[in-house]
């Protein structure tokens, strides 16, 4: 699958030595780091994780992969395009292959436009189609995202959908342009646990059937390990950690990552208190 | 005598316009001196109506529609005014999500401990600006908190530190009981460790009744030792935690586990739960969960199931009751 993405002109994303680096202004002139020679690449469809505690810096690196920051040093490469030096026709050009999914269902969507416009703007600015080519469009990309029926939901306002159903129009936005990446910071983190899995078997869908690649941002070990193949670990602005996601949440190297897979409440594990944390049960165990 | 008690209470959120919203529905309770409590359930489930519903913090367009809420003996409901500020201060307060909604942003910390213990000084209260400062700095160090935060502004904190001051507020009157609603939602999962860490030494340490209403099942089942489970505004199942993890009841609980996994299993499987909720502003007949239940048989949807003794616990679930039922039977037989 990875080969027809090549071939369909999908570029890797590449990342080398980035650093970002914010002045904050008044008295003490603080300078903050927020992200620390930082190298990493996204092959055509992958599904990369960055993990790490609020302030590591995986937002801010988000906004330099997407353009919507540049980098103080380093470079960013989508194919052979400099993302980090493109100026606003460039970035329109790059929106229309990275697109982002963000962590806020109701904050993310204009509260007065219907689903049907939300979806549709990109596919007329983007792919230049007319309106009602667009429209077409709409209904196909509310069925892809388990918005059926299409006619009914296209009509409807964010505020008469619950926070999972926003999400997956967020998620049927992103994939209004035909991108080759998704950026998604946080998809799930403030939808109810039980939506969770339905948004990610969705992310994953996309992902098998239409070779989209994915970064996914998270400080939830769980979802990354569900959706992600590699992990890299962030703190402080650096990668601390990265591999295969499983071997990395089963056997972490870095101090940080176990501090972090110790944090994440989990039910199965607290059931045993007292064990040592290295061997925490398998959800089956003790449960008929 | 439980500490807290409430029989039938109903909540009902009446707009100007629109339908009410029967948000919390016949719910009785108990909750023990000493005891930490956890109500889980999805958004939208009651849980945090009825945490306020407890600490008489509803406001307009929520009313307490019907139901005893006796607080140590008082009937707490029909409280108000004067009387009610008295019961408040000799029993109950509440943790909110955000510490910054919680925390005036305009003043110091100092300034919002003087607020609290202004308030509710008695005869013989030290309220002057060092009595305040060194019941605040004490108030800081029970949540570990450095004494100069006490000269701060609420954006001056992180997020983690203002919950720990709105923890202190809480405790600065000494209650018995303490609501925390969803008090780590808001922050990222070291700092939320380190947070509930503070709140269950407290607890343990200060002996008063906490309730802790949360979404997230993982972290009310870390910290309590006990869980009610809400869906559509009842409450489904009351158990002890220890016995919830293993033997969950209600489907909906167990529905709720599967969510769940551990990241370093060899096999990671997450399940949702199909469906949603239903619309709390039309009257359920039969089982709310019912629709998005496996087990659901035609009797769900007809009669309303009770909660009923399980195991260590309660819950509401026709199947269940009837399994157990049985089983105790086929016991007796043999």
């Amino acid at each position: 699958m990875s080969a027809d993405r090549i071939s369909s002109g999908v570029p890797p994303m590449a990342v080398s030595g980035v650093s970002k680096v914010y002045r904050v202004r008044g008295r003490d002139r603080k300078i903050v780091t927020a992200v620390d020679d930082v190298s990493f690449s996204i092959a055509p469809g992958a599904a990369v994780g960055l993990v790490g505690a609020s302030g590591s810096g995986k937002s801010t690196l988000a906004k330099m992969i997407t353009g919507s920051e540049r980098p103080t040093a380093g470079s960013i490469m989508f194919g052979d395009v400099a993302v980090s030096r493109l100026r606003a026709g460039g970035l329109r050009q790059l929106h229309r292959q990275v697109q982002m999914v963000f962590q806020d269902p109701y904050a993310a969507l204009n509260p007065l436009h219907t689903v049907e416009y939300t979806v549709m703007r990109p596919c007329q600015n983007f792919l230049g189609m007319s309106a009602a080519r667009a429209k077409r469009r709409v209904d196909e990309l509310l069925e892809t995202v388990g918005l059926t029926p299409a006619s009914q939901f296209a009509v409807k306002l964010p505020h008469q959908l619950s926070g999972g159903q926003r999400q997956r129009v967020l998620i049927a936005r992103a994939l209004a342009s035909d991108p080759g990446l998704i950026v998604a910071d946080e998809p799930v983190s403030m939808l109810d646990v039980s939506l969770r899995a339905g948004i990610l078997e969705l992310l994953a869908e996309l992902r098998s059937q239409r070779g989209i690649s994915l970064l996914y941002i998270t400080h939830d070990l769980l979802s990354a390990r569900v959706i992600t193949d590699e992990l890299l670990v962030l703190h402080r602005g650096q990668i601390v950690e990265r591999g295969p996601t499983k071997q990395v949440l089963q056997q972490p190297q870095n101090s940080y990552t176990v501090q972090l897979l110790d944090a994440v409440a989990n039910p199965f594990a607290a059931s045993t208190a007292g064990a040592s944390s290295a061997d925490s049960p398998s959800r089956d165990r003790g449960r008929s | 005598m439980a500490l807290l008690q409430c029989r039938g209470v109903n909540v009902v959120y009446r707009p100007s316009r629109g339908e009410r919203i029967w948000a919390v529905r016949d719910v009785g309770l108990d909750l023990n001196q000493g005891e930490f409590v956890g109500i889980v359930g999805e958004s939208g489930c009651g849980k945090s109506t009825l945490g306020y519903a407890l600490t008489r913090m509803l406001r307009p367009p929520a009313r307490l529609e019907s139901g005893v809420i006796t607080f140590d003996g008082l009937d707490i409901a029909s409280l108000s005014g004067e009387r009610l500020r008295r019961q408040r201060r000799n029993g109950f307060a509440l943790v909110l999500q955000s510490g910054m909604n919680a925390l005036n942003p305009v003043r110091t910390v100092a300034h919002q401990f003087g607020d609290v213990l202004k308030a509710h000084a008695q005869q013989g209260d030290d309220v002057s600006a060092d009595g305040i400062g060194q019941r605040g700095t004490q108030l800081l160090a029970a949540v570990r908190l450095e004494p100069d935060v006490m000269r701060r502004f609420p954006h001056e904190l992180s997020g983690g530190m203002r919950q720990r001051v709105a923890i202190a507020l809480a405790l600065a009157l000494q209650p018995r009981l303490i609501v925390f609603d969803e008090p780590t939602t808001a922050l990222d999962v070291i700092v939320q460790q380190a947070v509930m860490q503070t709140i269950k030494d407290l607890q343990r340490d200060l002996g008063f009744t906490a309730v802790l209403i949360s979404h997230d099942l993982g972290v009310v089942l870390e910290a309590t030792d006990r869980v009610i489970v809400m869906y559509a505004g009842r409450i489904v199942e009351d158990q002890p935690s220890a016995g919830l993890v293993h033997g969950p009841h209600h489907p909906y609980t167990e529905a709720l586990l599967d969510c769940y996994a551990d990241p370093r299993a060899e096999v990671v499987q997450l399940s949702g739960i199909p469906g949603a909720p239903p619309d709390l502003s039309l009257p359920q007949n039969g089982c709310s969960f019912a629709p998005r239940c496996p087990l659901a048989e035609p009797i769900c949807l007809a009669q309303d199931p009770q909660l009923s003794s399980l195991g260590s616990g309660q819950a509401a679930c026709h199947v269940r009751a009837r399994t157990a039922h049985v089983e105790l039977e086929a016991d007796s037989v043999g």
